[in-house]
């Protein structure tokens, strides 16, 4: 019998948990917001999902309702990209250490 | 067009980039470096995109200018912020997150022949399932980050909200939506489909009112990790690796971190959630201890006596953050370290109003990051240090919660302050802390209190240095 997919696309899913669970302890606390602000960007990866509705014109026109909520997710998840990634680099780039 | 295989193992390779983005924060030295690999990961899943869907016409152009739209907004926000307005920014961002993903699934419901999740009326058992999860946990986050967001920016008070038979409310809503979604898989109803939805935004605003403003750094963590649940959710739907990948790391981060405040509270993650924290224990704090006799100071013994000791320990806490006092004591310290006095900071856990708050406030100030020490690093050297300055925090040097049982802060890790050899106290008034009893440190002998704004305090020390 084959296995279905959504099998592979679960190993991937628990086997991230696990690596996610492993990574994050080793996150130092003193930079557990710029690990919330980098989270924050990085799942804003949903912007895929935003691209592909947006550009989905089975009715031959872009402005069909799905389109248009895809067109404001990925105005919504460009906020967070770039807002996400560009507070994360600033607020690292103040993390110095003592001057000898 | 990209080819389906090619495209899924460009997104796989973007899911890796994400996970050595967050290895990259085990340290401040490799965590730049770490964000290039997740500003990478981000612009290959675009473009990966851009291709594998393959339509370069007039969509396209649109999508370029809604991705400048939004992209410009975000990147004025993130160079105007202050710092102190963290906290606000991050629950913000997440109500966005928990949005776009709430719209990818009406999206991916109205639409399902785009995402070959069936046909409309039609659409596979699996999927109808899944963007339903994703949606209502999307709404969740969307609005519970609403909420937070606004108490955490004041508009909104920081009091717990709480009323009789909330949490039956709750409970009796999230089983609504269970049964919802077991309707919608037998009816494919679009009504159904937005009931979800509108009783999951419901349920987010809810669950986060009875939340008291100082168990914030808790509701944080956990509406970061429902954003990672409704991502993954929707990754599930649209079968994207990159979404799944990223969706149970970001849900992890943020599981761990509410784990991790919980614990630095001594509180269940339970006992947060169900709120009303602060609310409850106003009585206790009598009045027989307020005609209690306490030492008040000025900005000139508080000099003289950092002046002439040793060693110096600042604890840091919301108050500071509050006053915007930061630079000021970077100010006092450097001063202090021309007398050679031998300074360093302690951080309390739940210190502020996020994880690691006033570690990004010491960093702006620039206070090196290896002045700056955790709990369990530094607690033992309160028993050696001359002075301990406390400045803004309360609850988490206070020792009842090492003597009293009763008291609802019993057991939860505090900075031995009390172990020092005088403490000060930068504090407006005797007012109780966040969990509203009293501290026996403000009548100790050896505690000297400076009643004032933590900031204009610390400038006056610093004249007085």
């Amino acid at each position: 019998m084959e296995i279905d997919p959504f099998i592979f696309r679960l190993s991937i899913f628990i086997l991230s948990i696990f690596v996610g669970y492993y990574v994050v302890w080793s996150v130092t606390p003193s930079l557990h917001t710029p690990l919330m602000s980098v989270t924050n960007a990085i799942s804003s990866v949903i912007i895929v999902g935003a691209i592909i509705a947006a550009l989905a014109n089975s009715s031959g026109s872009i402005f069909e309702t799905s389109n248009i909520f895809g067109f404001l997710a990925i105005v919504l998840a460009a906020v967070n990209i770039f807002g996400g990634f560009l507070v994360t680099q600033r607020m690292l780039q103040m993390y110095k250490k003592k001057k000898k | 067009m990209m080819s389906a295989n090619l495209s899924a193992l460009f997104y796989l390779v973007s899911g890796i980039l994400f996970i050595l983005a967050l290895r990259g924060l085990s340290s401040p030295e490799t965590s730049r470096q770490g964000n290039y690999f997740g500003i990478t990961g981000m612009t290959i899943a675009i473009l990966v995109t851009f291709f594998s869907v393959g339509n370069f016409g007039t969509g396209f152009i649109y999508v370029l200018i809604f991705l400048f739209i939004g992209g410009s907004v975000g990147a004025f926000i993130a160079f105007k912020i202050p710092m102190t307005a963290m906290p606000e920014l991050v629950a913000g961002f997440h109500s966005l997150v928990g949005l776009a993903a709430v719209f990818v699934a009406i999206s991916a419901f109205l639409q399902p022949e785009v995402f070959n999740l069936g046909s409309s009326g039609n659409i596979k058992l699996a999927s109808l399932i899944e963007m339903s999860l994703g949606a209502a946990i999307g709404a969740i986050t969307f609005s519970g980050s609403i909420i937070a967001f606004l108490k955490l920016r004041g508009i909104m008070s920081g009091a717990p909200i709480t009323f009789k038979g909330q949490h039956l409310i709750n409970l009796f809503l999230g089983i609504i939506i269970l049964f919802l979604i077991y309707y919608l898989c037998r009816s494919q109803l679009s009504n159904i489909f937005w009931s979800i939805v509108l009783i999951s935004f419901l349920i987010g605003v809810l669950l986060i009112i009875p939340i008291g403003g100082a168990d914030m750094p808790v509701v944080i963590s956990m509406l970061n990790s429902y954003s990672g649940w409704a991502a993954a959710g929707i990754g599930f739907t649209l079968e994207n690796s990159a979404l799944i990948i990223t969706g149970a790391l970001v849900g992890s981060s943020g599981a761990i971190l509410s784990y991790i405040m919980c614990k630095g509270m001594n509180r269940s993650f339970f006992n947060v959630i169900l709120g009303g924290w602060g609310a409850t224990d106003q009585t206790s704090s009598s009045q027989t201890k307020e005609q209690k006799p306490v030492k008040n100071g000025n900005a000139d013994d508080a000099a003289f006596l950092m002046k002439n000791a040793s060693s110096v320990i600042i604890v840091p806490g919301y108050g500071m953050a509050v006053a915007q006092a930061q630079h000021a004591l970077r100010e006092m310290v450097d001063a202090l370290k021309k007398n050679g006095v031998k300074v360093s900071y302690a951080i309390h856990p739940v210190a502020g109003r996020m994880p690691g708050h006033m570690n990004v406030l010491l960093a702006e100030a620039n206070v090196p990051y290896d002045e700056v020490f955790e709990l369990e690093e530094i607690n033992n050297d309160f028993a050696n240090c001359d002075v301990a300055y406390v400045i803004g925090a309360n609850d988490v040097t206070n020792p009842v919660a090492k003597s009293d049982p009763q008291s609802p802060i019993y057991g939860m890790p505090i900075l031995d302050v009390e172990k020092s050899k005088s403490v000060l106290f930068v504090k407006r008034s005797l007012s109780p802390g966040y969990a509203g009893i009293d501290n026996d440190l403000f009548y100790r002998d050896n505690t000297l209190m400076l009643f004032a704004d933590a900031k204009k305090m610390t400038e006056e020390i610093v004249k007085s240095l």
